[in-house]
């Protein structure tokens, strides 16, 4: 039981940067905009939130530098896509090569060095149960907040005023301009916000999942959090089941591996990305629906002056 | 009576007074010192062809483009309009001519992102439901635009304007896609805000309508005011005559040509729609035969884009022998090949469709043209030829236009229907199917393009067109045929049609014939 409980919960710690990422992904897809970027700015966030709580000694400034990290990458894909017009997939395909690149050379001095990882939130009487206790309640900030920035996101896209005005930006970037409403702006704003939430994925890499930090330790992980977007039908619920899913099947390969039965390791690896995919497929088998949630603007660059 | 009434409006202060108002475009001068007043509750008609500023001096008003010079005073006050926003804080509303609404969003949604500081969307629906009941414009706030027929759409874009008590309501070609039913409760609604004291701009070169509708009427000329009149006391040709500035004659069929041989046979053509929310169509039979023009009425969404999915070969049909192209079966043929029979085809959708809108005129004209033109050699593009083609087109066609190489969704609608139509027309097709042939198109182009058809016809091209526009149909068509519901009424000679029964097709009313004789006839005995 102690076994499964501790299986459970590196399922949790694999799926976390997932959920960071793909959260601040689908808000920024929301308003229209495709940053393919994200590797890039999750692995600049890990290295800057590793360098910072190290050399200060805190871990709270250490995923802030993260977060602002990951958020200064989405600033220079910003400039580069909204202000000078340039296009998004060559943009954001090099933001990725860019940041994989500077993190190793900033990250160079710091291979091999340990770090604590992240204290876990010692909630008084719930902590202590057995094995409910350390599942649900024996995890990290970062871990509550990734889950708590799902309920919140579905909030702000279907309650507010501002994510109203967010998703008629993704879904007609024209007619929302005709309509006075700000396009750049929302879209740097978004922009930012997915930078962030990419950085603070790469945060949980560095300072918790694998407290070191060790070149591109990403490992692809942007690329599956774009992708969770695109299959999650543009919905953060699903969002939330995808990189469970995703983080539960990684983890269990893992284990099949440990038991060394015949099937190729490979294979094996595999088997994450195809079921995550194939899940997502099943659920999003409407294609009308999917085609409604979709951003209609997704990648298109916004010219104000018609 | 009314003299009096004008005196008491000329001392008021407009509601709104342009003076001097200038705009240049790269290549252009889209608006030329232009002066324009309108008085508070008035209907204003701005005219115009395609292309001669309107749609600029309407966004100028609306705050989304910036006048180069000129003053714009608001209730007498000097005001310079910055955006949109401000526009609407300051009483102006606008409906577009291309929707500006968001397809995957609820009614409520759509409008609470027309205001400013919307109230939460349970109030909001309460308060949809009152605009509604005031001017008669019923709407389901929880429904998403994509589910509703054009007309329901354009009532969703005037009840979000209303919501903002507009004082001027700017309607930029409002009845273009609305069926005459429709655009008839459209000017009830008009009319009735006019007399609550909002003034409203309404923008059309459909001179019948603002002869109806509108109290004046400004018509301008690339980029300039040519005239102010009354448009009830002035005749359509009139009207048309100051909008283009020379007298033009329209063209009309000259009755009695002989029919050749059938060059276009659909037999029993039956098909699924393809869209989401389309009309599959049921044993459609029609022939089209040489020099003649075959007319297709109908409202839209009745399986006009199933048809002409079908006709043009983008969807293949069931059986080889659904469609005959010169007598050769061609139903199972893709677009290309069907071209290579003889077939030309101008769809509904100018940009998309009918065009790249980011791709040059010249690379536009080769994508139908390359073969029937001779534009490759070898598999490789000669581009000389297909810029002389595409000049040719231009010419011929007089589209106003930045060139060879300017960008196809850089011209206006006008003058790139008449750029496809002329693409297709100067390859001299076998048979040429053509959806709405003049739709937002001004008069003179309009004649101009009816005049091109009645060419090609005499000159022995079958024609196929689908279009709403019934007056268009009944002037260059030989006979006309109904679509309502997917089904297809039998061909009539158009010469011999009877409007009232046309018109009760188009309704759905056709189907049994005691019925259409006795309506048909009620609605002769009331039109005497």
């Amino acid at each position: 039981m102690e076994v499964l409980a501790a299986v459970l919960i590196t399922v949790v710690g694999a799926a976390t940067p997932l959920l960071f990422a793909a959260v601040g992904e689908l808000v920024v897809e929301k308003s229209g905009v495709l940053n393919l970027g994200v590797e890039g700015m999750m692995v600049l966030g890990a290295v800057g939130a590793f360098a910072v709580t190290l050399t200060t000694g805190s871990a709270t400034i250490g995923i802030l530098a993260g977060a602002a990290a990951g958020a200064a990458m989405a600033l220079v894909f910003a400039l580069l896509t909204l202000t000078l017009l340039a296009n998004q997939v060559a943009s954001g395909l090099a933001l990725t090569i860019f940041g994989i690149g500077a993190s190793a050379l900033i990250g160079r001095s710091f291979v091999g060095m340990p770090v604590d990882r992240l204290p876990q939130l010692d909630l008084p009487g719930l902590s202590g149960l057995a094995i409910v206790g350390p599942l649900l309640f024996g995890h990290d900030a970062l871990v509550y907040l990734s889950i708590l920035s799902i309920p919140a996101t579905i909030w702000f896209l279907e309650r507010s005023r501002a994510g109203l005005v967010l998703r008629s930006i993704g879904e007609n970037h024209q007619a929302a301009h005709a309509l006075g409403h700000p396009v750049i702006m929302v879209r740097y704003l978004a922009l930012l916000f997915g930078g962030a939430m990419a950085g603070l994925g790469g945060a949980y890499l560095s300072l918790a999942y694998t407290p070191m930090w060790a070149e591109n330790m990403t490992a692809g992980r942007g690329w599956i959090a774009l992708a969770l977007v695109v299959f999650a039908t543009w919905r953060p619920g699903r969002l939330l089941l995808g990189a469970y899913l995703f983080g539960g099947i990684t983890v269990a390969q893992l284990h099949v591996q440990g038991f060394g039965f015949a099937i190729p390791a490979q294979f094996l690896s595999m088997l994450p990305y195809l079921a995550t995919i194939a899940a997502l497929v099943a659920i999003s088998a409407d294609g009308t629906r999917a085609r409604l949630n979709a951003p209609a603007s997704l990648g298109r660059i916004f010219h104000p002056e018609t | 009576m009314a003299e009096q009434d004008g005196m008491a409006e000329q001392d008021r202060p407009a509601r709104l007074q342009l003076s001097g108002i200038s705009k240049q475009f790269p290549g252009c001068l889209a608006n030329d010192q232009v002066d324009l007043a309108l008085a508070p509750g008035e209907i204003h008609a701005l005219l115009g062809e395609n292309g001669a500023g309107k749609s600029t001096l309407v966004k100028i008003i609306y705050g989304v483009l910036r006048a180069d010079s000129g003053e714009i005073h608001w209730d007498g006050q000097p005001v310079s309009i910055a955006s949109p926003s401000q526009a609407r804080r300051m009483g102006i509303a606008m409906v577009f001519q291309h929707f500006s609404l968001f397809e995957s969003m609820t009614v409520a949604e759509n409008i609470a992102l027309g205001l400013d500081h919307g109230p939460d969307l349970d109030r909001l629906a309460a308060q949809v439901g009152e605009v509604g009941r005031r001017y008669g414009l019923t709407l389901e706030p929880e429904r998403v635009v994509h589910d509703l027929s054009v007309g329901e759409r354009q009532r969703v874009e005037i009840v979000r304007c209303l919501m903002q008590n507009p004082r001027l309501l700017i309607m930029d070609e409002p009845t273009s896609v609305l069926t005459p039913g429709e655009a008839e409760s459209l000017f009830k609604t008009l009319r009735q805000l006019a007399d609550e004291g909002c003034t409203i701009l309404y923008i059309s070169h459909k001179l019948q309508e603002i002869r109806t509708l509108c109290d004046r009427a400004t018509v301008m000329r690339a980029g300039r005011i040519v005239a102010t009149c009354d448009p009830r006391h002035e005749t359509a040709h009139d009207l048309a005559r100051l909008m283009i500035g020379e007298d033009f004659s329209r063209a009309s069929k000259t009755a009695g040509g002989t029919r050749g041989a059938a060059r276009l046979q659909v037999r029993g053509l039956s098909m699924a729609a393809a869209a989401m929310h389309g009309t599959p169509i049921t044993h459609i039979e029609f022939e089209v035969a040489a020099g003649e023009i075959l007319a297709i009425a109908g409202v839209a969404g009745n399986g006009q884009n199933t048809l002409l999915a079908a006709l043009s070969g983008e969807q293949l049909c069931a059986s080889a022998g659904d469609i005959r192209i010169e007598g050769q079966d061609a139903g199972d043929l893709g677009p290309r090949r069907r071209r290579r029979l003889g077939l030309a085809f101008v769809p509904e959708e100018r940009l998309g469709h009918g065009a790249v809108p980011e791709m040059s005129l010249a690379d536009n004209a080769l994508l139908t043209g390359y073969e029937r033109q001779d534009l490759l050699s070898r598999g490789s593009i000669m581009f000389s030829r297909t810029r002389d083609y595409a000049q040719r087109i231009v010419q011929s066609f007089q589209v106003v236009s930045g060139g060879v190489g300017s960008h196809a969704g850089s011209l206006s609608g006008g003058n790139l229907q008449k750029f496809i139509i002329g693409r297709e027309l100067l390859q001299k097709p076998k048979v040429l199917v053509v959806a709405h042939p003049t739709w937002g198109v001004d008069a003179g182009a309009a004649a101009a393009i009816h005049t091109a058809l009645l060419d090609l016809a005499g000159q022995g091209t079958a024609i196929l067109i689908v279009s709403q526009d019934l007056d268009e149909l009944l002037q260059i068509s030989d006979r006309i045929a109904v679509l309502s519901d997917g089904r297809l009424s039998e061909c009539m000679l158009t010469a011999e049609a009877d409007i009232g029964r046309i018109g009760l097709l188009m309704g759905g009313h056709g189907r049994s014939e005691g019925d259409v004789n006795d309506a048909g006839g009620e609605r002769r005995a009331a039109q005497t």
